[in-house]
C-alpha cells in the first residue's frame, strides 16, 4: 500500500504563480531584456558540477529538477514531475514525469534521462561536489566505489516513470531532488560536447544559454518552450562579468546595468540607502546563513565547556551587525530564522562581560589566555575578526588575528589542532536546502570532525548525533512538524555544550535598477539567490 | 644575431623549466587542498577522495610534476580544476585583450614619456622641468587603484566621454590604457630626462651647437636616438609585465584579460591556470627582453660593433 500525495501540475502551476509575499502593487509584467554584473567569472554551467553562489542560481534557471521550490520561498513543490509517491517505510519514492516536457534540443524529456543524469552527478569520473546528496539512493557505494557505473537503486520501468529506492529512509530526499545536482540532463548533448558541457549546457530550464564570451559575457534568453506558462517573465538576461561591485553601481545608477549582484560595497551603502532612489535600488533579502565562531573543542583550553560558554557571553554581537552596516541580525542558535526547525523562544547566550569573566576564572583562567583567531581576508571579514579580538580582550583573553585566503582558512580549520578559533565568514556559506539537516552533518556532527572535514570545532556528539539519524528518518510526511522540532532541539542542545558562537544572521543585499519588480524574495531567493525565472521589468 | 637567438632560446628553455619546477612546487606545499575547495561544504571524505584521485592529486609530487612536463611539451597547459576546461583554450581566448592593452598601455608610456622627459631635459632646472619630475613622481607612486577610479569618474561618470567598463570597441580602451601609461610614462620621463640631460652635455652636441644648428634639429635629429637605448630596454620590461596581467586595471574596468583570469584562479586553488599563466608570463617577460635585445644595435650601431 502506497500513501499517496497527488499533486497534478495545475496545483503545482498555481503554487508557482501563487502572489509572492510582500509584492509590490504593480502586477508582474512579460518581456523585457536586462543586464546582470558580477565581478567573478562563471566558472561552469554543469549542474553536476557548479557549486557557488553565482552559477548556482543561472543552472537553476538553465534547467529543471523533478522537484523546485516556490519563488521567494523554501516550500517545495513538483517541477518536472507532474506527480510523486512515498511508500509508507520511506524507503521507494515514485515520480511520474510531466508530459511534454522538452529538452531545448527539441528531444522529449522521458525517465531514463533522469536516471542518466543523477548517476553522472555520483559517478566519480565527473570529478562533482555533490555526490554525496545521493547516499541514501541504493547502489551510491559501489558507484562511488568504480564497481559499477550505474545506480541500482533508480529504476526507469516506462518513459514516464522514475522510481528510487533507498538503502535507508532520507527525510530530505525530496529536498535533494531539488538541488542543482539533480538537475536533467540530455546525455547526447553532454556526449557531444565532449568534456565541455560545462561551458555548452542544453537543459530544459526557463532559459537557454544563447552565447557566452569567455571572460566578458553570457547571454540568456527564454526557453519558449518552457513546461510552465507565463514562466519566464523576462525575455533576456545578460551577465556581464569581470565587473568590479563600485563600477557596476556606477553603472547601475546611469542605468546601464539592472541588477548589480555583487551588492553594495560597504563603502557606498549608506550614501546609495540616504539617496533618493536608496530605496528602489537597495533590495536585502533573508538567506539560510549563520555566520559563527568555531571554539576548536581538541585545543586547550576550548576543550573546557565553561570557557566556551564564556567565550559565548563575551561577544559583542549588535557592534558586528553594525559592522555590516545593519544587514544582519545577531543569531543565538545554529539554524538561521527562516530554516524550519528555528527555536524563536530560544534566548542562548546573554552578552555578559562580567559573567564571562567569572566563568573564566571558574575554569582555571582568571587572567585569560593566548590564542589565535582565523579569519578570511577579504573587506569586512578582518574588521570583525578585529571586533572579536576586543571582545575577548575585554574579558581578558588575547587573541591573535590570523587573516588569509580562504582556501588556507579551510584548511587550517579542517586540521586537528590547528586553528583554536575560526569566524567564518566570508565564505559565502548558505544552506544547500532549507533543512535542518543540511546545518549539521557536515559542520557539526561527528562525521564532519575529520582530517579536511568542515566542522571546525572537532565536536562530536554522539548522542546528538544518533538524534539527527532518528530525526532524517521520519521521512511520512505527517512526521514533519514531528522532525522539525526533533531538529530544532538539537540544535539548541548543542548549544549547552557551546562549540559555536553564532554571531550574525547575514542577508543579503542586491542592487537592482528602480524599473526592475517584483518582492525582495525573488531577488534574494533563499533557494537561489536571485530568482531569474520570476523577476520581471515593470513597464 | 643567429648566434645570439640561439643561445636565448636555449636560455628560454631553461627558465622556463626553472620557472615550471618552482611554482609547482610553491603551489603543491600550499596548506590548501584543490581538491577540497572543489568538493566544497556538503561533500563527504569519499567524494572529496574520489576528486583527489580523477585529478591525480593522490600520486606522488614528482608523478604528477613529470605528467605535467609531459603535457607541456605536447603543448599541453592541463584542465582547470574549477572549470574542468582546457588551460589553453582559457588563456588564448583572454590574450587578445591582453594584447590590445599591453600595446595601448606602452604607446601611451612611451609617447608620453619620451615627451615629458625631452621637455624636462631640454629646460633643465626650469619649471617645467620641475613640473615634470613632480607630476612623474606622483605617477610612479600613485596606487592604480586609485588612479583607475579617478579617471573612470571623471571620463566616464561625469564626462561620459568613454565607456565605463567593458571590451570591444576602440573607445573601450582608452581609459585603461591611459591608466596604465599615465602612471607608467613617469618611469619612461625619468629616464628619458637623465639620458638626454647625459647627452646634450657630450662634445658632438657641442660641435653641433657651434655649427649653428637649430635646436630643434639637436634634439631631435642628434641627441634623441642615443637617449633612447634605455626605453627600449624598459618597453621590453613592460611587455612582461603586462603580459603577466594587470589586475587591478583590470579589474575597474572590467577588462577581460589574463591578470582577471589569474586572480581569479588563485582564490580556487586551480593549479593548472596558475601554472599556466605564470609560465605565460615567464615567456613573455624573456621574449620582452630578447626583443629589446634585437632592436638595440638596430637603434644604437656602437652595440653592433661590439
Amino acid at each position: 500500500m502506497f500513501k499517496r500525495w497527488l499533486r497534478n501540475s495545475t496545483v503545482a502551476t498555481a503554487l508557482l504563480l501563487a502572489p509572492l509575499p510582500a509584492f509590490a502593487q504593480d502586477a508582474p509584467k512579460q518581456g523585457g531584456e536586462i543586464v546582470i554584473t558580477y565581478k567573478d567569472d562563471i566558472a561552469t554551467l554543469d549542474p553536476a558540477i557548479g557549486y557557488d553562489w553565482v552559477n548556482w542560481s543561472m543552472i537553476k534557471s538553465l534547467f529543471s529538477r523533478l522537484m523546485d521550490y516556490t519563488p521567494g520561498t523554501t516550500e517545495l513543490v513538483p517541477s518536472l514531475a507532474e506527480s510523486y509517491e512515498v511508500a509508507p517505510d520511506g524507503l521507494t519514492y515514485s515520480f511520474k514525469l510531466r508530459k511534454g516536457a522538452k529538452f531545448t534540443n527539441g528531444r522529449e524529456i522521458v525517465a531514463a534521462d533522469v536516471k542518466y543524469s543523477i548517476e553522472r552527478a555520483v559517478d566519480p569520473k565527473t570529478q562533482g561536489p555533490g555526490a554525496g546528496f545521493f547516499g541514501a539512493i541504493k547502489g551510491f557505494d559501489d558507484l562511488t566505489g568504480g564497481k559499477t557505473t550505474a545506480l541500482e537503486g533508480i529504476e526507469a520501468p516506462d518513459a514516464s516513470t522514475v522510481v528510487f529506492h533507498l538503502s535507508r529512509p532520507d527525510a530530505t530526499f525530496l529536498h535533494v531532488l531539488a538541488v542543482n545536482f539533480a538537475s536533467v540532463v540530455p546525455k547526447e548533448a553532454v556526449e557531444a560536447a565532449a568534456g565541455d558541457f560545462g561551458k555548452k549546457p542544453v537543459g530544459s530550464g526557463t532559459f537557454i544559454l544563447r552565447d557566452w564570451t569567455v571572460g566578458q559575457s553570457l547571454t540568456f534568453e527564454r526557453n519558449p518552450d518552457y513546461f510552465i506558462k507565463d514562466m519566464p517573465r523576462i525575455d533576456k538576461f545578460t551577465v556581464e562579468v569581470g565587473q568590479e561591485p563600485l563600477v557596476a553601481l556606477l553603472r547601475l545608477q546611469k542605468g546601464e546595468v539592472d541588477i548589480a549582484g555583487d551588492g553594495i560595497p560597504p563603502a557606498k551603502f549608506l550614501e546609495i540607502k540616504n539617496s533618493p532612489e536608496g530605496a528602489e535600488i537597495i533590495v536585502d533579502g533573508q538567506q539560510l546563513h549563520t555566520g559563527y565562531l568555531t571554539l576548536n573543542t581538541k585545543v586547550k583550553p576550548f576543550d573546557d565547556v565553561k570557557v566556551r560558554q564564556a567565550v559565548n557571553m563575551a561577544i559583542n554581537k549588535e557592534r558586528i551587525t553594525r559592522i555590516l552596516n545593519g544587514r544582519a541580525t545577531s543569531a543565538n542558535q545554529p539554524l538561521p530564522p527562516l530554516m524550519p526547525g528555528y527555536d524563536k523562544g530560544f534566548t542562548g547566550y546573554a552578552f555578559d562581560v562580567e559573567k564571562a569573566k567569572a566563568l573564566l576564572a571558574e575554569a582555571g583562567h582568571p587572567d585569560g589566555f593566548e590564542t589565535i583567531l582565523y579569519s578570511t581576508n577579504t573587506d569586512p571579514q578582518p574588521r570583525i575578526a578585529q571586533a572579536i579580538q576586543q571582545d575577548l580582550a575585554a574579558v581578558g583573553i588575547k587573541a591573535e588575528v590570523r587573516a588569509l585566503a580562504q582556501a588556507n582558512v579551510i584548511a587550517a580549520g579542517g586540521t586537528e589542532g590547528e586553528a583554536p578559533m575560526i569566524w567564518s565568514g566570508g565564505m559565502a556559506w548558505i544552506a544547500d536546502f532549507p533543512d535542518p539537516s543540511n546545518f549539521y552533518g557536515p559542520i557539526l556532527g561527528c562525521s564532519g570532525a575529520v582530517q579536511g572535514g568542515w566542522n571546525w570545532s572537532w565536536y562530536c556528539n554522539e548522542d546528538l548525533d544518533a538524534r539527527a539519524v532518528a530525526a532524517d528518518s521520519m521521512s511520512d510526511p505527517a512526521k514533519a512538524a514531528e522532525r522539525q522540532a526533533a531538529w530544532g532541539k538539537i540544535f539548541t542542545d548543542i548549544m549547552a555544550d557551546a562549540p559555536w558562537v553564532p554571531v550574525t544572521n547575514e542577508r543579503r543585499v542586491v542592487a537592482k535598477s528602480p524599473r526592475m519588480g517584483g518582492a525582495g524574495e525573488i531577488y534574494v531567493d533563499p533557494t537561489r539567490v536571485i530568482n531569474y525565472d520570476a523577476i520581471y521589468v515593470k513597464q | 644575431m643567429v648566434f645570439l637567438l640561439l643561445r636565448r632560446l636555449v636560455q628560454t628553455a631553461l627558465i622556463l623549466l626553472g620557472v615550471a619546477v618552482i611554482t609547482f612546487l610553491l603551489l603543491y606545499a600550499l596548506p590548501a587542498d584543490p581538491a577540497r575547495m572543489i568538493a566544497g561544504r556538503s561533500a563527504t571524505a569519499q567524494t572529496v577522495a574520489n576528486i583527489r584521485r580523477e585529478l591525480g592529486l593522490d600520486q606522488p609530487l614528482l608523478a604528477q610534476f613529470w605528467n605535467y612536463l609531459q603535457g607541456l611539451f605536447q603543448g599541453d597547459l592541463g584542465r582547470s580544476y574549477a572549470q574542468k576546461t582546457d588551460v589553453g583554450a582559457l588563456i588564448a581566448a583572454r590574450l587578445p585583450a591582453t594584447l590590445i592593452l599591453m600595446a595601448a598601455g606602452i604607446a601611451v608610456e612611451v609617447v608620453l614619456g619620451v615627451f615629458l622627459g625631452v621637455l624636462a631635459a631640454v629646460r633643465r632646472g626650469g619649471f617645467v622641468d620641475r613640473f615634470v619630475m613632480m607630476a612623474s613622481f606622483v605617477g610612479v607612486s600613485a596606487p592604480q587603484f586609485v588612479a583607475a577610479l579617478l579617471l573612470l569618474y571623471v571620463f566616464a561618470v561625469t564626462l561620459a566621454w568613454f565607456p565605463m567598463s567593458g571590451f570591444g570597441t576602440p573607445a573601450h580602451v582608452v581609459l585603461p590604457a591611459l591608466t596604465l601609461g599615465v602612471l607608467g610614462a613617469g618611469w619612461y620621463a625619468r629616464m628619458v630626462r637623465s639620458a638626454m640631460i647625459d647627452v646634450l652635455n657630450q662634445d658632438y652636441v657641442r660641435t653641433a651647437r657651434a655649427k649653428g644648428l637649430s635646436s630643434a634639429r639637436i634634439v631631435f635629429r642628434h641627441a634623441l636616438p642615443n637617449a633612447l637605448l634605455p626605453i627600449i630596454a624598459m618597453i621590453g620590461i613592460d611587455i612582461g609585465q603586462f603580459m603577466s596581467g594587470v589586475v587591478v586595471v583590470e579589474a575597474v574596468y572590467g577588462w577581460p584579460g589574463i591578470g582577471q583570469l589569474a586572480w581569479q584562479a588563485i582564490q580556487q586553488v586551480d593549479i593548472p591556470i596558475i601554472m599556466g599563466v605564470t609560465l605565460v608570463s615567464a615567456l613573455a617577460i624573456v621574449l620582452g627582453n630578447l626583443i629589446a635585445d634585437i632592436l638595440a644595435p638596430l637603434v644604437d650601431p656602437r652595440i653592433r660593433a661590439r
